[in-house]
């Protein structure tokens, strides 16, 4: 408990535990649909884009979150039109995309010097990264995301459960879908910061896997899994403080820890409690 | 006008045509039947009148304003996956986004369709439970009360019996025919079972990878193929 008051204390920490929170919110809410529908290969892609933008960002001394966001979002058009084009191609075509940013961002970082931290700071996240500025336009980014999921919770559920039925029923399904890989993009870009681009991805998923172990309603699996984010990125977030290691690491390994759990109890479910 | 028109129309897969020579009309109001054998293209057509298909030649026409929001499509095999974690209410209810449109949440008229049509095919009591822990035929009635909710002006039914109990598959060509009759619901089916057909369908289609009969029922049990096919033959078009 002291702990938690410590952390309180400083105001960088509690900038990065409230933007952490709902980032948290948006990845999960985002992420059962995206695992559901396949798509959850686009959240990683999508995290090694911003990787390569972030450190060009920094080369060119740009504010981060504003040069990141156009690129990832223009990234997730071209990740979903190929994730559509063919199926099988598709997902090989979004690895391409992924290695080929992360090959990007690597060559522009060895053409600089003098950044190594920097670098570390991209790949792994740091809760020092969130300035004040980064906060307000991370916060109203995220209660937008948040807002718009709820919006259109109905149209993301029947694109999502049975695409088919829903244009043939009158849904503009390229819309919702493409709503659906913008609101994943400045999720990601929003979360970077502080999860680190090789960490975002799996804020997306875990939740997610987690709560499908144990929940059997659309709607419930949605609110478990908002929920298991958010206690997972606070309980992280106080490890991480408490013995100084990189805060996405320890996210989502608190995350690990609960879908074994999870998985653990279903399997005892299945076996009819014995 | 015709609520559908189909002149000259063609379906093909990668450049192979599996149905040819379409020519046929709606009218609001028609029971329709498509019959023939499997394979003979009746799923292809369907999802050329739901739009999901282009006509590779030839045209599909619709008129008297008909949206496809005012459509309700059963598939014949659905397109969401096996494991979908959904309730039977959450998969009903879908089918009023439709008409709902761009507008947040569900309206309670919504949610009274929804339960009305559960009710209708008997799996009110099944609402609340997985939609994939059900059986076969417990999942087609959900997906046909799902189909009826997106209902306004055509209902399209791809196969609507199969794995249905004979209750239920005679309750269901009542309430069928009573929404036909008394709500003027333009119907267009999907069947195998050819005697139910002549007995509720005003008017049937029947192909064979191309178009052998339409018209009414009456002339279909008159004609050739429809004597045919009646009679339990299959490859009517090949034996001639
Ligand atoms: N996705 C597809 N890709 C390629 N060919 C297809 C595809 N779907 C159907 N076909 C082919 O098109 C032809 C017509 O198929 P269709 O599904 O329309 O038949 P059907 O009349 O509905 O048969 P059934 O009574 O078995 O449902 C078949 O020869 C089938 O092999
Ligand atoms: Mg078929």
């Amino acid at each position: 408990m002291p702990l938690i008051i410590e952390m309180f204390s400083f105001s960088f920490l509690v900038r990065a535990i409230v933007v952490g929170l709902l980032v948290s919110l948006c990845a999960a809410l985002l992420g059962v649909n995206l695992v559901l529908k396949r798509y959850a290969m686009i959240g990683t892609g999508l995290s090694h884009v911003g990787f390569a933008a972030m450190v060009i960002a920094g080369v060119i001394d740009f504010a981060p979150v504003p040069f990141s966001l156009p690129v990832v979002v223009a990234a997730a058009f071209l990740l979903l039109r190929m994730n559509e084009s063919s199926k099988i191609k598709g997902d090989s075509a979004v690895a391409l995309v992924s290695t080929s940013s992360m090959a990007i961002g690597v060559i522009v970082m060895g053409m600089t010097t003098g950044i190594t931290l920097h670098i570390c700071n991209v790949m792994f996240g740091s809760i020092f990264a969130m300035t004040q500025s980064d906060m307000y336009i991370s916060v109203a980014l995220s209660v937008v995301v948040i807002c718009l999921f709820v919006l259109f919770y109905k149209q993301l559920f029947a694109v999502t459960y049975d695409e088919s039925f829903a244009k043939a029923t009158g849904t503009k399904v390229e819309i919702y879908k493409s709503l659906l890989a913008i609101l994943t993009a400045v999720t990601v870009v929003l979360g970077m910061r502080m999860m680190g681009a090789l960490l975002i991805a799996s804020l997306t998923i875990f939740p997610a896997l987690s709560a499908m172990r144990l929940c059997k309603r659309f709607l419930s699996v949605v609110i478990t899994s908002a929920v298991i984010s958010v206690v997972c990125f606070f309980v992280g977030m106080v490890l991480s403080f408490g013995l100084d290691l990189p805060p996405g690491a320890c996210i989502v390994g608190v995350n690990l820890i609960v879908f074994t759990v999870f998985s653990g109890i279903a399997f005892v479910r299945k076996k009819g409690i014995a | 006008m015709a609520l559908i028109t189909c002149r000259d129309a063609a379906f093909a897969y990668e450049g192979r045509v599996v149905v040819t020579g379409l020519n046929f009309d709606v009218q609001q109001g028609n029971y329709l039947c498509i019959v023939g054998e499997n394979g003979s293209g009746k799923t292809t057509l369907m999802k050329g009148l739901l739009g999901l298909m282009q006509p590779k030649s030839g045209k599909i026409e619709t008129g008297d304003g008909l949206k496809s929001t005012q459509i309700g499509y059963l598939p014949q095999q659905t397109s969401a996956q096996k494991d979908f974690p959904a309730s039977v209410y959450e998969v009903v209810i879908s089918g009023r986004l439709g008409s709902r449109g761009i507008l947040p949440f569900y309206s309670k008229l919504d949610k009274q369709i929804a339960l009305e049509n559960m009710e209708k095919l008997g799996i009110l009591p099944l609402r609340k439970k997985s939609f994939r822990e059900l059986s076969g035929g417990q999942q087609q009635r959900v997906l046909l009360s799902r189909a009826l909710c997106a209902t306004e002006k055509v209902l399209l039914l791809d196969e609507p019996v199969s794995g249905l109990d004979p209750i239920v598959t005679a309750e269901f060509y009542s309430t069928i025919r009573a929404l036909s009759r008394d709500t003027g619901i333009t119907i267009i089916m999907i069947s195998h079972d050819i005697r139910a057909a002549v007995e509720y369908a005003s008017h049937i289609l029947h192909l064979q990878n191309r178009q052998i009969f339409f018209g009414t029922t009456e002339d279909y049990v008159q004609s050739e193929a429809g004597q045919y096919f009646l009679k339990g033959g299959d490859h009517y078009a090949s034996d001639h």
